[in-house]
C-alpha cells in the first residue's frame, strides 16, 4: 500500500476521470454500432476503462461519490475522452489519440502503480484495435479516408493536453505518425498545439461544452435517487 | 498455488493451521468460475491465498482476470458461501492487483477442459507466434474476426476448414 502512495491524489484523479468518462462515451455506441463485432469490441473496452476507473477513484476516495456527486469543474479528466463520439472514424481516431497516450503512461506508471502494472496489457488491446481501424478506414474508400482525415484534424487540438508536463511527446507523436502515415493519412502540421483556446484545460477542471449534457446524463439517476442500490 | 501462498508466508501459521488453510484453499479453488463454469478457479489462477484470521475467520485474496471482469463479485459471493458451508464463520474476500494475472496462471488441466469446451486456450509462455488451433477440427487456418467477443477475457476467430466460429481466450 505505501507503494500506491507514490503516485499523488491529482494524478489518480486524473487518470480515473479519463477512463470514466470515456468509458461512458463508448458505452453510448451500444445499440449503435456499424457491426456487431464492433458494437462488442467498444462495450469491451467500456467495460475495461470502467473497471480502471473504479480502481482508481477508489484509491482518490469513494468511488461513487467521485463518480456521481462531483460537479463539472471538479473532473480532472482531460478534454480529448469527452468530446462527442461523432461518427465511427471520428471514435476511432479518438481511442487512436487516448490509448497509445495511456499504454505509455501506465507504463511508466507500472512500477508505482499495481493498476497500471495491470491495465497496460489490458490497454495494449485497446490501442491495437484503434491502430488496425485506422489502417482500414484510412486506407479504404474515398469515404472512410474523408472522414477519417477529417477526425484526426478535428480532435487534433485536443492532444496537446497528452503531451503536457508529464506527457510523453516524443514517443507518443513517433507512435501516432506512424499509423497515421501507414493509412494513407495527413499528420496535421506541427506538433499538437498546448495553448489553443479550448486545449488543455481539462486537468484543471475546465471543459468543453457537450461535457455538462455528458455528465447530466451519467449522474441523474444518482442526483434524482439519492443513495439507490441495484 | 498452494506452494506460492505457503512460500509468501513461511512458516507463520502453526502446522495444524497451516493444513486448515490447505484445506479451505482447496475448497474455494474447486468453486466453478462463473463466466467459464468448465473451469474451477484454482484452474483460472485467479485464486491466490486463502488464511485465516485471529477471530476464526478466513481472509481470501483473489485477482480478477480483467480489471473490470464483473464475475469477480459472483465469485466472491461463491466463495463465501462455500467456505461458510465448511463452517467458516467470517469470510472476507479481498481483490488483489500484484501480480497481475496471466494467462499463464491458467494449469494445464485448465487448458485442456477450455478446448474440450470449444474454447482455442491462450497459448502459454509468450510464444504468440504459435497457430492457434481450431478446437473443433484442430486446423491452423483461424483467422481472427474481432478482437473482443462475449467477455472481456475472448477474441473470435473463425477456422477456415471447419468454417466454424470460435472463441479464443487471448493471452494477457
Amino acid at each position: 500500500m505505501s507503494r500506491e502512495a507514490a503516485v499523488d491524489r491529482d494524478e489518480l484523479l486524473g487518470l480515473g476521470d479519463d477512463a470514466l468518462i470515456l468509458s461512458h462515451r463508448l458505452a453510448e455506441w451500444a445499440g449503435h454500432a456499424p457491426v456487431l463485432e464492433e458494437e462488442v469490441a467498444l462495450a469491451n473496452i467500456a467495460l475495461d476503462l470502467l473497471g480502471q476507473a473504479r480502481v482508481l477513484l477508489s484509491m482518490a476516495g469513494d468511488e461513487d461519490a467521485l463518480a456521481y456527486r462531483r460537479e463539472e469543474r471538479a473532473f480532472r479528466n482531460v478534454q480529448l475522452v469527452e468530446r462527442p463520439n461523432g461518427d465511427f472514424a471520428h471514435t476511432i481516431v479518438r481511442q487512436l489519440y487516448f490509448s497509445v497516450w495511456q499504454e505509455l503512461r501506465y507504463q511508466q506508471l507500472a512500477p508505482l502503480l499495481p493498476l497500471a502494472a495491470k491495465a497496460v496489457r489490458e490497454t495494449a488491446y485497446h490501442r491495437d484495435h484503434a491502430e488496425h481501424w485506422t489502417l482500414r478506414l484510412g486506407d479504404g474508400t474515398d469515404e472512410s479516408h474523408e472522414r477519417t482525415q477529417r477526425a484526426v484534424d478535428a480532435l487534433w487540438p485536443y492532444t496537446g493536453e497528452l503531451t503536457g508536463p508529464g506527457g510523453l511527446p516524443g514517443e507518443w507523436l513517433a507512435r501516432v505518425t506512424a499509423t497515421l502515415r501507414a493509412a494513407g493519412l495527413t499528420v496535421p502540421a506541427g506538433p499538437p498545439p498546448r495553448t489553443a483556446w479550448a486545449a488543455g484545460g481539462g486537468r484543471q477542471g475546465i471543459h468543453t461544452e457537450p461535457f455538462g449534457r455528458l455528465l447530466a446524463e451519467m449522474q441523474h439517476l444518482h442526483r434524482s435517487h439519492p443513495g439507490a442500490t441495484w | 498455488m498452494t506452494g506460492r501462498e505457503q512460500a509468501r508466508e513461511p512458516g507463520q501459521a502453526p502446522g495444524r493451521a497451516r493444513g486448515r488453510e490447505a484445506e479451505l484453499f482447496a475448497l474455494a479453488g474447486a468453486v466453478p468460475d462463473p463466466e467459464l463454469p468448465v473451469l474451477t478457479l484454482a484452474e483460472l489462477g485467479v485464486l491466490r491465498a486463502v488464511r485465516l484470521t485471529d477471530d476464526g475467520g478466513a481472509e481470501v485474496e483473489l485477482t480478477p482476470t480483467y480489471t473490470g471482469c464483473p464475475a469477480v463479485e459472483t465469485m466472491a459471493d461463491d466463495i463465501m458461501a462455500a467456505l461458510r458451508g465448511a463452517g467458516v464463520p467470517r469470510v472476507a474476500v479481498r481483490t488483489v492487483l500484484t501480480p497481475p494475472w496471466s494467462t499463464d496462471d491458467i494449469t494445464d488441466g485448465g487448458r485442456r477442459k477450455l478446448r474440450a469446451a470449444g474454447i482455442a486456450p491462450p497459448r502459454a509462455g509468450g510464444l504468440l507466434t504459435l497457430a492457434i488451433h481450431c478446437p473443433r477440427c484442430d486446423a491452423v487456418d483461424t483467422p481472427v474476426l474481432s478482437r473482443f467477443s462475449g467477455t472481456a477475457c475472448m477474441e473470435l476467430r473463425r477456422c477456415a476448414a471447419c468454417r466454424e466460429p470460435f472463441d479464443h481466450m487471448k493471452e494477457i
